[in-house]
């Protein structure tokens, strides 16, 4: 390299880390402020409040289940996704794509269509003796729907880098195809699995548009955030709004760090 | 014990695999000797049941298996770069096809233990396959193959991923195995491994098998050009062997495609065939010397390359068009005699070290 090309290839770089440095204040900005907008006894005083508390539970457990009921059939769905060539398979990858591109309030709609009372499922769901819509199976359909996509192509990324061959090596070793799937081709996607697992249940915990449409009742965190905002005004907002931001930090914070050991496993 | 009976496997309308029959013995080490590109991957993962074929049918101790479930086959595969699986240790590898087949606990410690001494990697239980040498991996690899005892161990280019300095310990673990009696097939498209480790050898040539036999045979008749330089013999002449001139006299005058004429020593009555010389028993001279060798000829030479000990010289011995014939020749003899491409010299082989094949 030349001592002129690298000097602009120095300036180029200069450029991108202040474009960089840009983004990442338009990040950290409004969370700051919002920090500094409060005060550490007002922090605490929402923190005690009842409402806060089983709001911010509720929120973490159904995202939590609504990750690892629906990861038992999305998981093998991404293994054939990734191994498999079938008719329509475009199709069916853009299908899975779409509660990424479609609002999600009109998600949450589309939903309602089919989980409320009169909808399919909600019917038979009625039958049963139980409802679908107002409560925390509710919660968990919308939160799935719309974060299932971030699970399904991690996953399928994660299969997709795994050598044929040595499944094939499994398969005449004696392996049943369902052990190899167990023993070769889950454990050696499963980094991919895992960082699917905390997208969606990242995207599942911080879902609104969805939720509120089909379980304004009982109220998961970013409803509990905006009925505050809309009754009460911003100032009591943010005081939700810190501690609940400061939890999802603390958890996924805490599940890199968990990820981070499991990438050492190949070695 | 195996038989594989014309079988034919095809991509895209292309026959990568056409016709292609032969039987294992119990007990035999079986070499496929082919170039590389040529389908012996397919046929072995064909064998394997990874791949199903077109036509064709596959044997194993008098049973179809042609249809069989992979994991059911009990045919050991090795592949040709290294498929441990990395994220289990040594142990777990080894034990993985026990376990597979729901072998008990404390029989799969006994066999894994008693594999790893054999072997030689009870020091690496421990050890993830990315941290292993070549040769480490390629013993783990043998021993996981043969586990479950496997009647019949498929092994793809063993020895091809593998530094020099490991080849000859993981050959002689090979000959060690076969000789307790494990049926190998082996593939390689290399003839002096096939040599240093077979019994038994087929020739593939463009996805057919060209000649099968014992390897003494192939080394003594093979039965093409492409064969005998596939095994390494340079010079190879085609062409019609005069009848009986002189009476008690075995001297025959071999006439090849190209027009060239030698004489031969043979006891035959003539007819079509081949001749073939070892480019050792090629001498080549600045001069026409008188000595007892029946073929002169002039030639100048058109290459001249390395070929392990010594130089390979390729002289052209044509009139019309070019003949090519290869010589062995030390380096001293190559700087002695100032030999260099394009330079005139004389080139001579004895009748007796011309060797007529019938066809």
């Amino acid at each position: 390299m030349s001592p002129t090309i690298k000097k602009r290839t120095e300036f180029l770089s200069l450029l991108f880390y202040a474009l960089g440095g840009l983004v990442l204040l338009f990040i950290i900005a409004p969370l700051v402020s919002l920090y500094l907008s409060c005060t550490l006894p007002e922090i605490i005083d929402t923190a005690k409040e009842k409402e806060v508390q089983s709001s911010i539970w509720l929120t973490l457990w159904t995202s939590m289940a609504a990750t690892l009921i629906f990861a038992i059939a999305a998981i093998p769905f991404s293994y054939l996704l990734a191994r498999k060539e079938f008719p329509f398979k475009n199709v069916v990858l853009g299908i899975i794509d779409l509660p990424i591109v479609i609002p999600h309030s009109a998600a949450g709609i589309a939903l309602l269509g089919v989980i409320s009372r009169n909808g399919f499922l909600g019917k038979t769901a009625e039958t049963m003796g139980f409802s679908l819509v107002g409560n925390s199976i509710g919660i968990i359909l919308a939160m799935a729907f719309v974060s299932i996509p971030f699970l399904i192509s991690s996953a399928r990324n994660g299969f997709l880098a795994v050598p044929e061959r040595l499944e094939k090596a499994a398969l005449n070793l004696g392996a049943s195809p369902s052990r190899v799937f167990l023993t070769v081709s889950t454990p050696l996607a499963s980094r991919s699995i895992i960082s699917g697992l905390i997208l969606m249940w990242a995207r599942g915990m911080s879902e609104f548009g969805a939720v509120i449409i089909i379980a304004y009742h009982p109220m998961v965190t970013p409803v509990l955030i905006y009925e505050r905002f809309g009754a009460f005004g911003l100032k009591y907002a943010r005081g939700v709004a810190v501690v609940f931001i400061s939890i999802c930090l603390i958890v996924f914070t805490a599940m890199r760090i968990l990820a981070k050991d499991h990438k050492d496993a190949q070695r | 014990m195996l038989s594989v009976k014309e079988i034919s496997k095809a991509f895209d309308n292309k026959k990568i695999i056409k016709d292609v029959s032969f039987d294992v013995n119990e007990g035999q080490y079986f070499v496929l000797l082919g170039s590389s590109g040529v389908g012996k991957s397919l046929l072995f993962e064909i064998i394997a049941g990874i791949i199903d074929p077109d036509n064709g049918m596959i044997m194993l101790d008098g049973t179809d298996i042609t249809h069989k479930k992979i994991q059911k086959r009990n045919i050991g595969l090795v592949f040709q770069d290294n498929v441990l699986f990395p994220h289990t240790t040594v142990y777990e590898n080894v034990a993985y096809p026990l376990k597979s087949r729901k072998v008990q606990h404390s029989d799969i410690h006994k066999r894994v233990t008693s594999l790893a001494d054999d072997f030689g990697f009870k020091h690496l239980f421990d050890r993830k396959p990315l941290t292993l040498s070549g040769g480490e991996s390629q013993r783990v690899s043998l021993a996981r193959a043969v586990a479950s005892e496997p009647k019949c161990l498929l092994l793809d280019e063993p020895l091809s991923s593998l530094d020099a300095s490991s080849r000859p310990e993981i050959r002689a673990l090979l000959r060690k195995m076969n000789g307790r009696g494990q049926t190998i097939v082996h593939i390689t498209h290399d003839y002096t491994e096939a040599v240093s480790v077979g019994t038994h050898i087929a020739v593939l040539e463009s996805g057919t098998i060209a000649q099968v036999g014992m390897i003494d045979d192939i080394f003594q008749r093979p039965k093409s050009e492409f064969i005998a330089r596939f095994i390494g013999i340079r010079n190879f002449f085609r062409g019609h062997l005069q009848g009986i001139k002189v009476p008690d006299s075995n001297l025959r005058e071999f006439t090849t495609a190209d027009g060239m004429t030698f004489s031969v020593l043979v006891d035959s009555n003539g007819g079509n065939g081949y001749v073939m010389i070892r480019s050792e028993d090629v001498t080549v001279s600045g001069a026409m010397a008188r000595s007892s060798a029946r073929n002169q000829f002039e030639g100048t030479i058109a290459d001249i390359v390395r070929a392990g000990p010594g130089m390979e010289v390729i002289l052209n011995i044509g009139r019309d068009k070019p003949v090519n014939i290869a010589s062995m020749v030390t380096s001293e003899s190559t700087k002695e005699l100032s030999l260099s491409i394009g330079k005139k010299v004389w080139v001579s082989f004895k009748a007796s070290a011309a060797k007529y094949i019938e066809d």
